[in-house]
């Protein structure tokens, strides 16, 4: 025979318990488990070699302390940065230049097989130039960075990355284990998203899923670094300018931190409410990594992954472009009339209609808005060969680009909405249309008002 | 003569080696499936020894038992439910201080706990020396050593189940001691617990969830029908334990 569990009684048993409970009962509880095993600890376990035992700890102590954790935390990402930029400018050229007298050749060949001039614009003037562009600006800051990036990770310092960040997300609303699923953003938002999986409640994985966005991606990665470096230190020579570089594009990194917490902030007062939960971080061991094997890695996996998913998404975009770019309608080209359709909102935000367009077009991927937007400007006429850097940053300053531009590009990159293969992860994992949506609408509408912002601003002050 | 069954619950944190001590006792005998309506992996398996048969199953690995995943509902559930008539608690003897707050916590639950510290050859190499005895001392439960995958302290282990399940060992778990604001609060609680829900699962640890606010026990305990006194004993012993 079986009693059943008197539920309502059950019930107000548990209401007369709360009643009772002090506000911090589960610090209260956990602090005196933690107390007990410690006094446990102290009396049966004996170390004969010190030193050995406290070095995580003591590092720890100082990676992952109060006042030190989050200096510490800034000085590294400034130093990656900074290594970065200082590291990519010169082999940058160095492929520039290249890909430049590759071209030479080309367009000897071309002649010679007396080509027709569509198909030489087609293949060289489109596919080559857009594709030579994107690599010789993406791939030296990714290999360096990447590389650096997992150093850091398998040394065991970005855990105390999560583990610093975590106190931030929880008095946001949010769940700790968000600091894991953003610091993955920084590689990838859609796989981020697939990350969130490890967030229990419902709610505060969506607040993981709403706001992954904020953070720069691989793809994103190389727009900031290459329009900080062309515009935002252009006054600077030498060490400062890369310094001043770094400091953008950090600057740029908090930024979108600071979004993403705020909105995770706004959001669990408003749609999504509620407390945030425990969980247990678990720490490894700080353990010096497989150098050479790591470099090795993250250059073959990462670089050359994202290197490919851009040449194999801009191939195809860059013939588009280019299409789009050499068929007329009446006097203008179908590139340009989308371009001067769009140009008065995009004026509005401080970009044009060519970098609007870009960012439309390269829905499908982050990496390919700014091949696109090269080829956009490309297929207007001013034919710059691919040389060098300066001759990038000619082109862009031929189109009436001025540090605003670059900067409020860098801010609807950083902010807009997620690439396509994201929002098809956030519908797959989301099981909604709706959330879906927001996605997207929630960080396209704040990168629309930030940038807006910024224009709007620099324009009342008259700095521009 | 017919074997008794008796069941063995295998709690640890994650990568204590909870899974290579499970595939020593049980071999190739296992099941694995998912806990019902869960996502969570349970893989159960089974050994002899002295002419008893155990039915072992391996609780998902988790940090704590405060029911903040499905992990650690599955966990919590089974122990408070099910009833194991042994859980073994894995640490990690590189690792004991964080590994004990989950021996604590399963010792709050049920008395019936046997303690193995794992990793006792990886312990040694680091230089951390382990005074188990006073350990068991201080616990109020057997403590064995053991280095799971080098088959060290297995022995050791089968006979102290054995002597558990024959009654012979008598345990006392240390109680964790919580602040004088919460100690007032459960000893107002444990009257009403019993009163509500009887005997059957320990007042004290009822009351410190109640305090806790933990809203999935309470969902847990509705889809639970309560088992009278007279059943839970014989239950024990003998029941195949059911699904949750």
């Amino acid at each position: 025979m079986h009693a059943t569990v008197p539920q309502n009684r059950f019930e107000e048993l548990m209401n007369e318990a709360r009643a009772l409970t002090p506000a911090d009962t589960r610090e209260q509880i956990v602090a005196a488990i933690f107390r007990t095993s410690q006094a446990i600890c102290n009396e049966t376990v004996t170390y004969t070699n010190q030193a050995k035992q406290y070095e995580t700890e003591k590092l720890d102590r100082i990676f992952t302390s109060k006042l030190w954790g989050f200096p510490i935390m800034l000085v590294m990402l400034a130093v990656v940065i900074y290594i970065t930029v200082a590291g990519a400018n010169i082999p940058s050229s160095m492929l520039a230049s290249f890909f430049g007298w590759v071209e030479g050749y080309l367009t000897l060949f071309f002649q010679a097989i007396h080509a027709p001039d569509w198909l030489y614009g087609l293949l060289v003037l489109g596919l080559y130039r857009g594709t030579a562009w994107v690599v010789s600006v993406m791939l030296p800051p990714m290999a360096i960075f990447f590389p650096i990036f997992a150093l850091l990770e398998n040394y065991g310092y970005l855990p105390r990355v999560a583990f610093n960040m975590d106190r931030l997300f929880k008095k946001a609303g949010a769940h700790g284990k968000q600091s894991l699923t953003m610091a993955m953003g920084f590689g990838c938002n859609a796989a981020a998203v697939m990350s969130t999986r490890i967030i229990e409640s419902p709610r505060e994985r969506m607040l993981a899923i709403l706001t992954n966005n904020f953070v720069p991606c691989n793809g994103r990665w190389p727009t900031l670094i290459l329009l900080s470096s062309l515009f935002m230190a252009a006054s600077y020579t030498g060490g400062w300018k890369t310094f001043v570089t770094a400091s953008v594009v950090v600057a740029m990194v908090l930024f979108g931190i600071v979004v993403t917490l705020t909105v995770s902030w706004v959001l669990s007062k408003t749609a999504l409410r509620g407390i945030p939960t425990h969980y247990t971080l678990e720490l490894p061991p700080y353990r010096r990594p497989k150098i050479w094997d790591t470099i090795l890695r993250a250059t073959l996996d990462k670089s050359i992954y994202v290197l490919k998913r851009a040449i194999v998404v801009a191939a195809p975009a860059g013939v588009i472009t280019w299409v789009l770019g050499n068929i007329h309608i009446g006097d203008t080209t179908i590139l340009a009339y989308l371009a001067n359709w769009l140009d008065p909102f995009a004026k509005a935000l401080g970009l044009d209609g060519y970098i609007l367009m870009a960012f439309i077009l390269g829905l499908p991927a982050n990496e390919i808005v700014l091949p696109i937007l090269l080829m956009g400007y490309l297929s207007t006429g001013s034919l710059t060969e691919v040389d060098g850097l300066r001759s990038l940053k000619q082109i862009f300053v031929d189109h009436g680009w001025t540090w605003l531009t670059a900067l409020n590009m860098m801010l609807f990159s950083l902010l807009h909405y997620p690439c396509g293969t994201t929002l098809v992860n956030i519908y797959k994992e989301t099981k909604s249309k709706k959330w879906t949506f927001v996605a997207f609408a929630l960080p396209t509408s704040i990168a629309i008002a930030v940038t807006f912002f910024t224009a709007q601003l620099a324009k009342w002050f008259g700095i521009v | 003569m017919a074997m008794n069954e008796y069941t063995i619950a295998l709690a640890g944190n994650p990568n204590t080696g909870k899974s290579t001590l499970f595939n020593v006792l049980t071999g190739l005998r296992q099941h694995t499936g998912n806990w019902p309506g869960k996502t969570v992996v349970h893989a159960e398996g089974f050994f002899t020894y002295n002419n008893n048969r155990y039915r072992m199953i391996d609780l998902p690995g988790t940090y704590s038992l405060y029911s903040n995943s499905a992990d650690e509902e599955v966990a919590r559930d089974f122990i408070i439910f099910e009833k194991p008539d042994i859980t073994i608690v894995v640490l990690d003897a590189t690792a004991l201080e964080r590994n004990l707050n989950l021996a604590l916590q399963v010792l709050e639950m049920t008395s019936n706990v046997i303690v193995c510290v794992n990793l006792m050859d990886e312990a040694k190499k680091k230089g951390i020396r382990i005074d188990t005895k006073k350990l068991a001392a201080t616990l109020g439960v057997p403590v064995i050593p053991i280095s799971a995958r080098n088959k060290e302290g297995i022995d050791t282990l089968l006979k102290t189940i054995d002597s558990m399940v024959l009654g012979k060992i008598k345990t006392n778990p240390i109680t964790v001691r919580y602040s004088p604001e919460i100690e007032q609060c459960i000893e107002k609680l444990i009257p009403r617990v019993k009163e509500v829900i009887g005997d059957a699962y320990p007042a004290r640890w009822v009351a410190l969830r109640l305090l806790d606010g933990d809203m999935s026990l309470l969902r847990a305990f509705q889809q639970q029908p309560l088992p009278s006194v007279k059943e839970v004993s014989i239950y024990a012993c003998h029941g195949p334990a059911k699904s949750i």
